[in-house]
């Protein structure tokens, strides 16, 4: 037997010799032929009917601005009411009250199973079927008055949401453990605080991934609302080709601006990230 | 002579077909340190829930203090109570959990101040003198700002100790503290369970360690299959069980 600290012999010592870098010709290959293809598909569109000068004039004039603002008005105000919407939804659904757990499945049902298109015409519509709207003996309206392109594009886009985000906002929930509803009673919480203190603060982190996912979803879904007349930044330009025939120009102005507002969200969305990663180990050390 | 702290009688819980608990009754005095050995499934863990009511009972009746727990009683009839009124009575006991469940967004000193500054209404800065006391006494003074993910099994545990003792109980459970730790961390919570022993707590602690029961409970209990099979001095039923069963399972966990 021999001694347990000797090492066998006849093995080279590698330490110190570099080790080669590999040649990645697939790598090489590859990338020159999507540039080759990029190349292509410019010069096609260069020499292609389309006046650059009408998207270059057009990417900022007044009525394409009025309606970006429009869009992001539009876009930040219906997920606040589909987030407030999609938590009390997400909160019923989960509550031990089968009254209240029907309620949310069957919105969830009737809003998630029917076209948005169709959800923001009907809201639109809504005065053939109530002509006047309002309390009675305190106050009644037109419903033509009340149900501005505004208004439907607002409770369209909203409550349709509402439905989704009910769904991402009951995942985070079930993805907190258990013990901290547990440990939350245990120091005297009721249900509703210690969802608001304890349970949500920390399904935020797992939902604003997927919450981002439906904001982006929103910017481009208020284009629906153009079907209603609401003065977003397609319908916008809808209006301006009408006028000069410059589709394919107007709908590139209308493209670069989606581009561009998604392209912003995106880090804003990393900073939200970081805001509610308190605690874990990724962001504490 | 005085009524006890806690008073079980003739408490039963099914899960499902599984009966977890089989007309248990206990009293538990004021002061007293007890510790609840047995196997897993033995019950021991569901009647420590009970008291604090994160599990309800199907029948019998807890008494804590002198309240019936969970319902009341009039004309013949037991009613639940709301929502809020268990919560209240929860505030009587403070729970320690296997698993800490410390509250990973908080600090350390948040997760103390959080049950008394937004459960009990008091004053931040009084409470969070008061957490800082606590964390000294489980020996974490320095550690006030560290989230949970920062600090070791044991150090959880202890801040999990100190949230509940934050909310004054007057009955703190214990449902196997140490479980979930590493060997060598195991020493520096039953520590601060010794100590708060000793300081006159009445405590229930569900445990496996039979050397901290043997050096600081007062009473053992001893329970399988959802009967409580034997109760005595810790020196009597670790040393000298009387039943056959008591005498299986101290052979077999030594």
């Amino acid at each position: 037997m021999r001694a347990a600290q000797t090492l066998a012999e006849s093995f080279p010592d590698l330490s110190g010799i570099p080790v080669a870098r590999e040649p990645h010709w697939f790598r090489w290959f590859s990338a020159a032929l999507i540039v080759l293809a990029l190349a292509a598909i410019a010069r096609a569109f260069a020499g292609g009917q389309i006046e650059w000068s009408y998207v270059s004039r057009f990417l900022t004039a007044k009525v394409i601005l009025e309606g970006i603002v429009n869009t992001m008005v539009m876009a930040v105000l219906a997920m606040a009411l589909g987030i407030v919407l999609g938590i009390v939804v997400a909160i019923m659904r989960l509550s031990p009250n089968p009254v209240l757990k029907s309620v949310a499945a069957g919105y969830t049902w009737l809003f998630r199973g029917t076209p948005l298109i169709l959800q923001l015409l009907l809201w639109f519509n809504l005065a053939l079927v109530f002509p006047t709207i309002g309390i009675p003996g305190l106050w009644t309206a037109r419903a033509v008055d009340v149900m501005t392109p505004f208004l439907a594009a607002l409770l369209g886009l909203g409550i349709n949401q509402g439905a989704y985000t009910s769904e991402v906002m009951r995942a985070g929930m079930l993805s907190v453990d258990i013990g901290q509803y547990e440990a939350a009673q245990a120091i005297g919480m009721g249900r509703l605080r210690a969802l608001r203190r304890i349970i949500l603060p920390q399904a935020m982190r797992v939902v604003i991934p997927p919450l981002g996912n439906e904001f982006i979803g929103m910017v481009k879904a208020t284009s629906l609302a153009s079907v209603i007349q609401y003065p977003e930044v397609l319908h916008n330009a809808e209006n301006i080709y009408y006028a000069n025939s410059r589709v394919i120009e107007l709908l590139i102005v209308a493209g670069l601006w989606y581009l561009l507002v998604v392209s912003i969200l995106t880090p804003l969305q990393m900073l939200l990230e970081r805001r509610f990663a308190r605690g874990t180990m990724q962001f504490a050390r | 002579m005085t009524k006890p702290l806690v008073a079980i009688r003739s408490v039963s819980k099914h899960f499902g077909e599984f009966q977890a608990l089989k007309s248990v009754s206990l009293d538990v005095w004021a002061g007293e340190v007890m510790c609840l050995i047995g196997a897993s499934g033995s019950g021991k863990t569901t009647l420590l829930r009970c008291i604090n009511q994160l599990t309800a009972i199907d029948s019998g009746g807890i008494w804590l203090d002198g309240e019936l727990l969970g319902v009341r009683e009039e004309g013949g009839r037991l009613y639940r109570l709301t929502e809020r009124q268990i919560a209240r009575q929860r505030l009587k006991t403070g729970m320690v959990f296997q698993r800490f469940n410390l509250f990973p967004h908080k600090t350390a000193l948040e997760n103390i101040t959080e049950g008394p500054v937004q459960v009990q209404g008091r004053k931040s800065d009084e409470v969070r003198a008061e957490a800082i006391e606590l964390l000294r006494r489980v020996g974490l003074a320095t550690k006030a700002d560290s989230y949970p993910a920062q600090l070791s099994g044991g150090q959880q545990q202890r801040v999990a100790i100190a949230r509940a003792l934050a909310m004054k109980p007057m009955l703190m459970l214990f449902d196997e503290p140490t479980s979930a730790l590493d060997p060598e961390l195991v020493g520096e919570v039953l520590a601060v369970m010794k100590e708060l022993a000793q300081s006159g707590m009445t405590m229930m602690v569900v445990t496996h360690e039979l050397g901290f029961a043997r050096e600081v409970a007062d009473r053992v209990v001893y329970m399988d299959h959802g009967v409580i099979v034997e109760s005595g001095r810790a020196s009597d039923v670790l040393g000298a069980p009387r039943e056959a069963r008591t005498k299986a399972f101290l052979s077999a966990v030594i």
